[in-house]
Parts: C-alpha cells; sequence; structure tokens
C-alpha cells in the first residue's frame, strides 16, 4: 500500500545486508524502513549518518535513496553537526555502536546532545567490537569474560546516562527484538526537535561469548582466522542463527537468551515513570544498573530546546540555498571597509 | 658623570655621521600583558601616518601576563619590511631584560629606560636617555586603575619627541587606535602630551635617529594576516567556520567574529555564516567536512597541533572529495614546540596529510594581501576540485601588522564548482543516460557532485572512506582501486593549473635563482637587492602553492644555482623539489633557517655570499 508520498514500503529499502544472518542490527534497519515508510519521509531529505562499525555498516542496508555518510570511526558527530548546520532541512538519522560511540567518539557523542543537534542518533549496542572481532567494548557488562581477552573488571558505561548528564533531550532505550518499541521510539525521535538517542541492545551473533561458549571464538580458531583487525567478518565464520525477538508488555520484566546462551533482563517502562523527569529518569537507570536489567522505553525527554542553528542565530533559509548575493558583500562594502585600515 | 659620558657618544656622532632619517629598528621591551600593545600600535600608527613605510615584529612569550615579549618597528625609506635582527633604539621597559637589551644595542644606539631604576649608563658607546616613567604617570592624573597600562605612553611621547614624531600625529594614531573613541585616546594623550614636554625640556638629543614625513603610505592600509584571512573568507561566501583555539590562529576567527556582521542578512538580522567552536580539532574538521559535504563553504583555522589531530579525517574528504578549507598558521614544531614563535615546519606534513596515498593542494600567501586572496579563492578551489585546500600563513605573517595596498575585489564571481542542483542532475541523465558521482566525464579528473536534500530520487549516491568504484559503491576490485587513484592523480594535475601560480622575476642572463615561499618574501627581495649591490644578481622565484607547476621546475633547471630559502629546519621545500623533479638537481642548496625568528635578508645574503664567493667543492 503506497504511503502519503505515493511510495511503496521496498522503496525505502537499502542494498540487501552483508552482515552476519540473524545480526541484532539488521532488524533495527528494517524498523527504520518501516519507520520511514509509515511516516512518508521524503527520502531526499534524508541524510544517513554512521561511524565506523558493523552497525555503522547499516545505512547501506536503508533508504537507498537518501544520501549517506559513513565517516570515520566515532566521529560522525561531527559531520552531522556541520551538515545540518549547512542545511537545516535535512533529516539527520544516524547510526553509531558502542565502541564508536561509548570509546572512540564518546567525547563528540557528548558534545553533540550538549549542542542539541537536530538528529536521530541510534546506537545498536551489543556490548563488543563486532567489526574488529570481539573486543570488550566499553559497555561490556561488568565481570563477563571472554575467552582471548579474559575477565572484563572494568564498569560499563550506561550511553542513556551519559546522554542525560549531557543534556540530551529524547533519550530512550530499546532491544533490537522488540520491533514494536523500537519502531515506536524511532517515530517518536524522528519527530523530536533536537538530539534524540536511542540506545537499542543488539545482539551480536558472533562475538557475544559466554565464557564456556563453544560458538564463537572457538569456532573462529578452528577456521584459523587470525585475530587481527577485519574489516569484514569471513564468511563461513559465522553459523546461522535466528533473530532473537521479545513481544511483552508494559511495567513487564522478562529474560531474553542470547545465541551465546547468555541471558539479558529487560524491564519495559510504564506509565509510572514520567520521562520528563531527570532526576528520575537518572535514579532508574542507576538502579537498574545495580539490578543488572535493561529498563526499556522513553527515559528522558525535554520539552524542545533551542537546536544549534537556533543557537547560532542562522537564516531561516538554509546556508547551502543562500543566493550568491548573499555570500559576498558588495565591492562598495570592501571599499569603504578599506578605508578603514588606512 | 653622566653628562660627561653622552658627550662622548655625541662626540662619536658629531665626528662620525649625517642623521640617520627613517632607517632604523625601534625595538620595546616590556612585560606581556602589561599594556604596551596599544602603545606600540600608535607608534606604528603614527609612522605609517607620516607617510614612513613600516614593518612590525612581535616577539611575545606563551604567557598571559608577567614574560618578556619585544616588538620592534622598522622604519625603511626603500620601503623594506622585513625583520632587520639588530634594532638601533632600545625602550627598555622590562627590568628583567634590559641588561640583555643593552648589550645588544649595536655601537652608537640608542637605549631609553626608567629614571627610577638607577641603572647607571655602563655602556660608553651607546646614548642613554634615563626617563621619569612613574612621576610623569602620578602627575597626569590618571586613574588608579590604568596607571599601570598608561604608563607605557611615556615612552611613546619620550620618542616621539626625540625622533620628530608631531603630538598632532600622536593624537590621531591614537584615535585610530581606540577606534575614534574620544575618551580613552585623550587620557592617553594626556600622558603622552606630559612626557613629550618632559623630554623637550629635560633631555638633550644627541643620537642621530630621526623620522622624517614621507609620501609612501598614502592610500595604503594596516592590517595582520589572520584579519585578512578573515575577511577573505566572508568575502569568499564562507557558510560554516568550525575551531578550536590555538596560538598563532585564533585571530582568523576572532577576524570572521569581528566582521560577519558584513554577511548578516538585512532583511532579517539573521547570520549567513556559523561559527561553532568545536571540543578540539578532530570535531573542528569534521564539521567542516560535514558541512562541505551537504554544499557549504566551511573552513577551520588552526595550527600544528591540531593539524595533526586532523590527519584521519582530512584522508577521508581527499578520498571521498569533499570540499573544505583549512588554514594553517604554523608555529614552531615539533610537539607544542614554541607556540609564540613562527615557523614554516609543516609544509611537507600539509603536502601529505593522512595515511595512504594522499596529496593535497596547499596555497602559500607571502603577503597580508595574499592572505586576503587565498582567503576567497581556496572556496573556488576546494569546491571546484572537490578536495580539501589547506592555506599554509604563519605566526610572523598572520599575527604581525603589514602595510598593504588596500585589497582587491575579488575579480572572478564565487564558483561552485561541479555540483548537480535538481535541474542540472534532470539535464545530466538526459543527455549521458546515467550520472555516476565518480566518474570522470570530463577527462579533467573531477567527477560532479550532488548534495544532500536535492529532490531527484536518482541524486543520493553513499559517501564513504573505504574503496568504491566510480559509482560510490563499496569496492573491494584492485582495478577498481587502482581506477581511482589514477583519477585522483588526473585531478591533482588538473589543480596544478588552477591553483596560484608562481610570481617570477627571470632574466636569462643571470646564473643564480632563489626560490622561497610565503612569509620570506620580504627578506628575499631585500636580500636580492644587497646581493646585486655586491654585485652578485639573482633570478627571483616565488612558489604560491603546491602542487609544483611546470614554471618551477623549469626556473630548478634554468640556473647554474638555486638557493632555496625557507624557515624551517629541514630545508622542506628543498626536499619536495627534489622529490618531484626528476632531473639533476643537485644544484639546489637548501637555505633553512628554522630559528624560531622571522626570516631576515641579511641571514639570507650572507648565505649566500658565503657560497657564491667560497664556493664549496663541486660534486
Ligand atoms: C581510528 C580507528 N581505529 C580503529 C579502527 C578499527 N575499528 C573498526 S570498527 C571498530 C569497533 C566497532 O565497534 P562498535 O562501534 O561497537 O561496532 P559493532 O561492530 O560492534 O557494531 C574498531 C575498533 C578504525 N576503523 N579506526
Ligand atoms: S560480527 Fe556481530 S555485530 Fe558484526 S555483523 Fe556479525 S553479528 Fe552483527
Ligand atoms: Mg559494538
Amino acid at each position: 500500500m503506497p504511503n502519503a508520498l505515493g511510495l511503496e514500503r521496498t522503496d525505502y529499502k537499502g542494498a540487501p545486508s552483508t552482515l552476519c544472518p540473524g545480526c541484532g542490527h539488521d532488524s533495527i534497519s528494517n524498523q527504520i524502513i518501516s519507520m520511514a515508510y509509515d511516516m512518508s519521509l521524503p527520502m531526499h531529505r534524508v541524510i544517513k549518518l554512521s561511524g565506523i562499525g558493523c552497525s555503522s555498516k547499516t545505512p547501506a542496508y536503508f533508504m537507498g535513496r537518501s544520501h549517506a555518510f559513513n565517516a570515520v570511526h566515532g566521529r560522525m558527530p561531527s559531520i552531522a553537526t556541520g551538515a545540518t548546520t549547512a542545511n537545516r532541512d535535512l533529516i539527520a538519522i544516524a547510526v553509531s555502536g558502542d565502541g564508536d560511540t561509548g570509546s572512540i567518539g564518546f567525547g563528540q557523542f557528548k558534545h553533540l546532545v550538549r549542542r542539541n543537534v537536530p538528529m536521530v542518533y541510534i546506537i545498536e549496542n551489543n556490548g563488543v567490537y563486532g567489526l574488529t572481532k570481539g573486543q570488550f567494548s566499553a559497555t561490556s557488562d561488568e565481570g563477563q569474560r571472554l575467552k582471548y581477552y579474559g575477565l572484563n573488571e572494568l564498569p560499563s558505561i550506561d550511553l542513556c546516562l551519559e546522554a542525560i548528564i549531557g543534556g540530551a533531550t529524547f533519550v530512550a532505550r530499546s532491544f533490537s527484538g522488540d520491533a514494536k518499541q523500537v519502531q515506536t521510539l524511532l517515530k517518536a525521535a524522528v519527530s523530536h526537535r533536537g538530539t534524540a538517542i536511542i540506545d537499542i541492545i543488539s545482539p551480536c551473533v558472533t562475538f557475544n561469548n559466554a565464557p564456556d561458549s563453544n560458538k564463537s571464538y572457538p569456532y573462529g580458531k578452528e577456521h584459523e582466522i587470525p585475530l587481527h583487525e577485519y574489516d569484514f567478518i569471513p564468511a563461513g565464520y559465522v553459523q546461522p542463527y535466528e533473530e532473537i525477538t521479545a513481544d511483552y508488555e508494559e511495567g513487564q520484566t522478562i529474560d531474553v537468551e542470547m545465541h551465546d546462551g547468555s541471558r539479558i533482563r529487560l524491564k519495559k517502562l510504564d506509565k509510572g515513570h514520567d520521562p520528563r523527569s531527570r532526576h528520575q529518569a537518572i535514579t532508574i537507570l542507576e538502579q537498574a544498573q545495580r539490578e543488572q536489567l535493561f529498563l526499556t522505553g522513553l527515559l528522558y525527554y525535554e520539552e524542545p530546546r533551542q537546536v544549534l542553528g537556533e543557537t547560532l542565530q542562522l537564516t531561516d533559509t538554509p546556508l547551502t540555498d543562500l543566493p550568491k548575493e548573499k555570500l559576498r558583500p558588495s565591492k562598495d562594502t570592501l571599499d569603504k571597509l578599506m578605508q578603514s585600515f588606512m | 658623570m653622566v653628562v660627561e659620558l653622552q658627550t662622548n657618544v655625541q662626540a662619536r656622532y658629531n665626528g662620525q655621521s649625517e642623521p640617520v632619517v627613517n632607517d632604523f629598528t625601534l625595538m620595546v621591551a616590556t612585560k606581556n600583558g602589561s599594556g604596551s600593545q596599544t602603545s606600540n600600535e600608535v607608534l606604528i600608527r603614527s609612522l605609517f601616518r607620516m607617510g614612513i613605510p613600516v614593518g612590525a615584529k612581535n616577539l611575545f612569550p606563551s604567557n598571559i601576563k608577567g614574560l618578556p615579549t619585544w616588538y620592534s618597528i622598522r622604519a625603511s625609506k626603500d620601503g623594506y619590511v622585513a625583520r632587520r635582527a639588530v634594532s638601533e633604539i632600545a625602550v627598555a621597559m622590562n627590568e628583567l631584560t634590559a641588561a640583555e637589551d643593552i648589550q645588544n644595542l649595536p655601537p652608537g644606539g640608542v637605549c631609553i629606560l626608567p629614571k627610577e631604576w638607577k641603572w647607571g649608563q655602563r655602556r660608553e658607546d651607546i646614548v642613554y636617555y634615563e626617563v621619569p616613567v612613574k612621576e610623569t604617570v602620578a602627575a597626569a592624573a590618571v586613574p588608579a586603575d590604568f596607571r599601570d597600562r598608561i604608563s607605557n605612553m611615556v615612552y611613546v611621547g619620550v620618542c616621539a619627541q626625540l625622533f620628530s614624531i608631531s603630538l598632532d600625529i600622536i593624537r590621531q594614531a591614537l584615535l585610530d587606535t581606540f577606534g575614534g573613541k574620544e575618551k580613552p585616546a585623550m587620557m592617553n594623550f594626556g600622558v603622552v602630551e606630559r612626557a613629550y614636554n618632559w623630554a623637550a625640556e629635560n633631555l638633550e638629543k644627541v643620537d642621530p635617529f630621526r623620522f622624517e614625513p614621507m609620501n609612501e603610505t598614502a592610500g595604503k592600509i594596516l592590517i595582520s594576516g589572520n584579519e585578512a584571512a578573515a575577511l577573505g573568507s566572508l568575502f569568499g561566501g564562507m557558510t560554516v567556520a568550525a575551531w578550536y583555539p590555538i596560538t598563532p590562529s585564533t585571530s582568523v576567527i576572532d577576524g570572521v567574529l569581528d566582521y560577519r556582521h558584513l554577511r548578516r542578512d538585512p532583511d532579517t538580522g539573521k547570520e549567513t555564516v556559523a561559527i561553532v567552536q568545536a571540543e578540539d580539532e578532530l570535531a573542528a574538521v569534521g564539521m567542516i567536512i560535514g558541512a562541505g559535504w551537504a554544499g557549504a563553504r566551511a573552513l577551520t583555522a588552526t595550527s600544528g597541533p591540531g593539524i595533526s589531530l586532523m590527519a584521519e579525517f582530512v584522508g577521508l574528504a581527499y578520498f571521498a572529495e569533499i570540499p573544505c578549507v583549512i588554514w594553517d598558521i604554523t608555529r614552531t614544531g615539533p610537539s607544542t614546540g614554541l607556540p609564540t614563535r613562527t615557523s614554516q615546519g609543516d609544509l611537507l606534513f600539509l603536502y601529505t596529510l593522512s595515511h595512504g596515498d594522499t596529496r593535497h593542494i596547499v596555497l602559500l600567501p607571502a603577503s597580508v594581501g595574499e592572505c586576503f586572496e587565498f582567503g576567497w579563492r581556496a572556496f573556488d578551489l576546494a569546491d571546484t576540485i572537490q578536495t580539501p585546500v589547506f592555506v599554509m600563513s604563519d605566526l610572523d605573517l598572520g599575527m604581525n601588522i603589514w602595510m598593504s595596498d588596500p585589497f582587491a575585489y575579488p575579480e572572478e564571481p564565487i564558483k561552485p564548482g561541479k555540483v548537480l542542483r535538481q535541474e542540472e542532475l534532470e539535464a545530466f541523465i538526459s543527455e549521458h543516460g546515467e550520472w555516476y558521482r565518480y566518474k570522470d566525464y570530463d577527462s579533467d579528473g573531477i567527477a560532479y557532485r550532488t548534495l544532500p536534500g536535492t529532490d531527484h530520487p536518482r541524486a543520493a549516491y553513499f559517501t564513504r572512506g573505504t574503496g568504491h568504484n566510480e559509482k560510490a559503491a563499496y569496492s573491494e576490485r584492485s582495478e577498481d582501486w587502482v581506477n581511482n587513484l589514477i583519477r585522483l592523480h588526473n585531478k591533482f594535475k588538473t589543480a596544478s593549473e588552477l591553483i596560484p601560480q608562481p610570481v617570477t622575476d627571470y632574466d636569462a642572463s643571470k646564473s643564480i635563482g632563489i626560490i622561497t615561499y610565503g612569509s620570506n618574501d620580504p627578506a628575499v627581495e631585500e636580500a636580492r637587492d644587497l646581493l646585486a649591490a655586491d654585485g652578485l644578481e639573482t633570478n627571483y622565484l616565488r612558489i604560491r602553492a603546491l602542487p609544483l607547476t611546470q614554471d618551477v621546475i623549469d626556473f630548478v633547471l634554468n640556473h647554474k644555482r638555486v638557493y632555496i630559502v625557507e624557515n624551517n629546519f629541514d630545508g622542506q621545500m628543498h626536499q619536495i623539489l627534489r622529490m618531484e623533479i626528476p632531473q639533476d638537481n643537485r644544484h639546489m642548496v637548501s637555505l633553512a633557517l628554522g630559528d624560531t625568528l622571522p626570516m631576515t635578508a641579511q641571514w639570507i645574503q650572507a648565505q649566500i655570499t658565503r657560497l657564491e664567493r667560497q664556493p664549496v667543492q663541486e660534486k
């Protein structure tokens, strides 16, 4: 059925994914496609931005008719800042990973939300570096053990907490297998004026190893893949997995089993949570951290605050569309100016 | 005792010399942050108003308050503005450096110092003028808060009296300096006048130095390179500036802030230039790349440490072919180096910045006029060639004030380059049956780009730093990789025809050539005159941009000996020339100074004279 722009859902698709079958990131791409189709997003105005990582590859897999920019690792926020400042009419949808955002790009992430750059910022959070084959990330669980890299003794960073503290105006968390919730949050995020952060737990089917898992590293070893960085996942390295899904109610807590047999616990926020309260959002996130569960839903929302372009008092016309006479003052202006230097 | 010594010196001058008019350097030594910037500016503006060619060098510390700073003002009836290593007159206002400042004076030099120091007059071969600084200020009934800063006006008054600058001129210069504000100008003037009168009554002039009005500055302007760069950028249609503060580049963006009102939309009062202070240089360059990709004319200004941080991102912009402009106001490196000393040490780094096979366009302005011109031209080049364009200025050019002809209005309209907006894209596709982002349709290496927001179903493409084919699709095929690099190479060749061409003074009868670039130009010009006066005639070529052009290569090959004069330690342009000129180039001689100070004519002259007169054994 065509949407308001007369486009079909397939029009919003991108190139076929080259991620591992069952990768949580692919579910998210699918939800982005559905959201864009449902909301009749004009694709020529959408820009898809990302850093580097498996997650950051995904802009190739949705909305093929939109301009995309696959930047350098962790530095997508500055690209987003520049592009949306240059052209205020663009709708920026960005995808990043937990390594991309939580480590190398942490500074840019914090400064992006502080500036309230208008955009949707999706973190596909698998608690691991997928593309470089399974190192700990800053969001890996404390106490998690990986065969090769040993025990993670460092506390994990909660990117939603960081976003709220950094001044973000829209902060949500979800799970890639919860299509309904992901979509709802994406729709809300696209409608938000300001930076909308959605941290989506997105299992890595290949490297999310439990200590006794015999499915990933050992499997890789058998195939004699040397343990240095690859920017692709070799064929045969991955066993086909089913996508993990979760369908649950507001207020409900569920355990979800990951591909490696480990479990995560999700709790969906209910009406008892007031997302306008920053204090409450911080409190419940800290509590959830102690209880080792992920709270999903809209955690924090702030009444529209001025976005960067407004802070900079820019013209209503996008800077990229200014007529030439607004780009160069007159000869008379220069001559007068020169007089003042004489 | 005092009088006796002065008489000695007077005797020397009486016996020896004519008055020295408009051909000497006056150096003021003060403490950083003491407010001497204003008084020095008043002096230089006064000379400028008298029609005397002037050059200024501010040698300041990396410090906010307290460390020594030296400001030298060169008056030159012949119009030379390069630094001179020697100053004939020292205004020693910093007790910590005074001994050295006095020591450095040439015989016959002049020292002006505060009387209250009670230093005495130890050197017999110079003239001392001791001035009651504190008393003069106290008598001027200045509000207590201003006393310290305004005390610098005492030396202005004394110098005016001793070296013949009229009070009227000083008053005008004060008004210029204070942007026409009467009140502060006149408060300062009160102190100047008092000091002037005191000097007239109490000092006996025994030195030969004097300023006399000329007519060499009429219609000229005084401006710093960084301010000129800011103006050039504003006239070049810049719409986004992102930056992170670093000496000596900060005043580029300060200039943009000062003059962005020229571009404010008169109808709405809103800005057409976005100025974003980034969290670091990684972000600053990312922002301008994002903006350039979206179709803005975007700029950042930085110095060496910032360039180091930008390296990765610049490689992406080069490979994904995104226009942006990066000003590097160089300072002395490696590392933090000397943040307030000048150098041309970033040249090689800029030329091939980032990993892998990269080459960049580097513009090399030599004057404030070129800072303005390259300010707007850099955007046209970046957009036309679709690549980052560096402009390498330096601390000397950027932060000092220079005399110049008024800047010429850009003679060419803004050139957006090969951008296909909606209708152009439609026309392009109906002509070619296709449009691919990285396909070389015109055989000049430059492809056509579209901007995000273009309302056309085929406008979109995928921008990436990973390997790609001409359709902008990810590709690991080696043919795709190689073809892309070949096209980038061809694009670079096209670029060499579009960049500012060298300025040459060539005469086939001369066998010695000098090549330089950037802010060394005034020193080289002066050195050529000195050499010629000594019988060594030289040709001259000033490189204004990289990549090198055929003219440069021809110039090198057409001489028996070519000196490459530059202000870095390693002789970086010399290295580039050796790399790019396949023919026998052993007749190139590197004259690389890199002593943290602006180039002097005397150094160049000494080097070339030595090598020409006692040639090293030919290999
Ligand atoms: C400057 C730089 N350092 C290191 C890398 C190598 N690298 C590529 S992706 C990646 C980690 C990606 O992790 P994440 O963002 O979590 O994405 P995922 O693959 O897990 O989706 C690293 C370290 C790089 N591309 N650039
Ligand atoms: S390695 Fe992990 S994150 Fe990367 S594509 Fe495979 S499953 Fe997804
Ligand atoms: Mg990850």
